[in-house]
């Protein structure tokens, strides 16, 4: 790196920065359209400068719609908490049920073992809207339609073979040695597992949790069907704006804004963790 | 104090049998060295015993008492790996305290005895990665050896420290074990080390055990051909004899020259044999002699304590001679002559590989 000349140096920052204006362009060209209105997203030439305004976001948070053809009810707050709370939910019980289940695949060989393994895999290659029919028609059935805990359910066909397979590589990283070095110290196998194993496999634990949020998060068909208006989140409560008087760039980009700030934050915080101990050397190989 | 007891033991992973019949006995306060090439089924002894996998067959008793089905914690072992297994989230002080169940005042003080006994002190508050090798070895031992455990299982401890390191431990260790009244299994790889820690060694190969002996009959009374090519660097000589008994002493055509062998007390053994010679057994010298096997230097190998002289004996077969640095022997391309002292020539019957005369060298000895 030191023996890098000046124009290599030059070359370096120029690349770095178009690809980072590539990048964060639309999430910048979002921020700034949620300060505006209709009009002024819709003026050609855009302009960079403009007069500010939060109407959009007190639109959001009001629930008033002020169009052209009148004024409409929306709930998009509601539908950001249905979010928080379905995606949240998600993967608190995707993690309970997977990370013990990814330990026993990574530790253990049984009788149809990987068999199960793949399966829980395979649920993600089935297209949703093949499942959605015969699942709707179960939950109608069995009284879960439109219910939180009927979401969060369908949900764990996308957070928990995420969770199984990335946290069962992280248990096998970890060396037998040190959990039946910590069972010869006199502790007990849950004890191993949950002073050992859990911490040394936090990373990857942190990671796949992160990831299954975000996917959870960005789901729209589960929810489309099997919810109505009340248990939507903001991926399906983002049709209101699609209105009769056209589609309200404005409160769009605004609603893009407050919901894409949850993930965002939980991601800037996780990643202290998702790089931290990755190399934690107590073992020679 | 417990008496660690294997009786027949087996194992197999398939077709593998790591273990086939294994018996062993350890007293409290004895140091065992379980000694063999790789994949002769070491550490799946160790690790039976550890309870990390069960025996399919026989038993394991410390104290007189079976741990067969027990789980690894209720044992009462001690035990230090070969990659160490440091827990890497924890500081060297709470590794090292994670052997004990009793907490308060009495914990902090027995850690800090063992880690002034091992000289890591200085070290306690480091984490797994900031500690050298040497340092990450010597707590995994204060980890082992803090529960007084009855039986102490050490799997290679020095395999992955350095050189000037593994010479140190080699020194320090066997008092360090013999403080307790652990029985102590030991598996290394290296004959040296088996040699300078244990009281008694137990050679294994391909899962059985071959000899137990002390270090010293093991290299003076190999059991078998095996075993004495694993004892000793430069490794012995072999040569293929059919000894002969004439006035109450063997001997034996060794490349063209009569060679007189050990005294034997009764008639020559029948068939083929091998004779084997340690290299710092054989003398060399420049004058011919009737006992004396001609042979010529290929290349001298100079090694400060000693020289290793590769000869090739008159009827072709190679030979290694290892000598006092200071003592004559010639130069490459050299004739010379090659002796060795009668007693310290070995026989093994050449089909079995098994030593022939034993009973002759234990009486002797």
């Amino acid at each position: 790196m030191e023996h890098s000349s000046l124009a290599g140096r030059i070359f370096r920052g120029v690349a770095l920065t178009l690809i980072l204006i590539f990048f964060m362009f639309p999430i910048v060209w979002i921020f700034l359209m949620s300060f505006q209105t209709n009009e002024q997203i819709l003026r050609i030439p855009p302009r960079i400068l403009f007069e500010p305004t939060l109407a959009n976001y007190e639109a959001l948070i009001s629930g008033q719609l002020r169009t052209a053809a009148g004024n409409l009810q929306i709930s998009f707050m509601r539908n950001l908490f249905n979010s928080v709370v379905l995606s949240s939910a998600a993967v608190v019980l995707a993690l309970l049920l997977g990370v013990p289940a990814a330990y026993a695949f990574a530790r253990f060989k049984f009788r149809l073992g990987e068999s199960i393994a793949f399966t829980l895999l395979s649920f993600r290659f089935a297209p949703p809207l093949l499942v959605l029919l015969p699942l709707s028609l179960y939950y109608q059935e069995l009284g879960l339609n439109d219910t939180y805990f009927g979401i969060v359910w369908v949900y764990q066909l996308i957070a928990l073979p995420l969770i199984l397979w990335i946290v069962r590589g992280y248990f096998e990283d970890i060396s037998p040695d040190i959990e039946h070095a910590y069972r010869l110290a006199g502790h007990s196998w849950r004890e191993a597992f949950t002073r050992i194993a859990v911490p040394l496999a936090g990373p990857g634990i942190a990671a796949a949790g992160l990831l299954s949020f975000i996917f959870c998060w960005n789901n729209f068909v589960f929810a489309l069907i099997l919810a109505s208006a009340d248990k939507q989140p903001v991926t399906v409560g983002a049709l209101a704006f699609v209105t009769a008087s056209g589609i309200q760039y404005g409160q769009i980009a605004a609603a893009i804004v407050l919901s894409v700030t949850p993930t965002l934050l939980l991601a800037l915080y996780a990643q202290r963790y998702l790089v931290e101990g990755l190399s934690l050397g107590a073992v020679k190989g | 104090m417990a008496r660690l007891e294997i009786n027949a033991v087996s194992k197999a992973f398939g077709a593998a049998r790591p273990a086939d019949g294994l018996s062993l006995a350890v007293e409290p306060g004895e140091i065992v060295a379980v000694f063999g090439p790789s994949g002769s089924g070491k550490t799946v002894l160790l690790r039976m015993i550890a309870g990390m996998f069960e025996p399919d067959d026989g038993d394991i008793t410390i104290g007189g008492r079976s741990v067969v089905g027990a789980p690894p914690e209720r044992r009462g072992i001690g035990m230090a790996f070969q990659n160490f297994a440091l827990f890497p989230h924890m500081t060297a002080r709470d590794n090292i305290a994670s052997g004990l169940r009793a907490g308060g005042n009495e914990v902090a003080g027995r850690v800090a005895a063992i880690s002034k006994l091992l000289k890591i002190e200085h070290v306690l508050g480091h984490a797994p990665r900031e500690l050298s090798n040497g340092q990450k070895q010597r707590t995994a031992l204060a980890r082992a050896l803090i529960g007084n455990p009855d039986v102490l299982l050490l799997d290679d401890p020095l395999r992955n420290v350095d050189a000037k390191l593994r010479y140190e431990m080699r020194l320090e260790l066997p008092n360090l074990l013999r403080r307790g009244t652990a029985a102590v299994l030991y598996v290394t790889q290296d004959y040296r080390e088996a040699m300078a820690i244990a009281d008694r060694i137990a050679v294994l190969i391909d899962g059985r055990l071959a000899q137990v002996a002390t270090p010293a009959d093991i290299y003076a009374q190999p059991a078998s051909v095996a075993i004495a090519r694993l004892f000793g660097d430069p490794t012995i000589n072999l040569a293929e004899v059919s000894p002969v008994a004439e006035h109450g002493m063997l001997s034996a055509d060794v490349a063209g020259a009569r060679m007189r062998l050990e005294a034997a007390d009764g008639a020559a053994p029948a068939g083929p044999c091998w004779l084997g010679v340690r290299p710092e057994d054989i003398a060399i010298s420049s004058a011919s002699a009737d006992d004396a096997i001609p042979a010529r230097i290929l290349a001298i190998t100079p090694m400060h304590e000693k020289a290793v002289l590769l000869l090739r004996l008159a009827d072709g077969t190679e030979w290694l001679a290892a000598l006092p640095p200071d003592a004559p022997h010639g130069a490459a391309d050299d004739n010379v002559f090659v002796r060795f002292v009668p007693d310290a020539a070995m026989l093994f019957d050449r089909a079995s590989g098994l030593r022939i005369g034993a009973s002759h060298r234990l009486k002797a000895a």
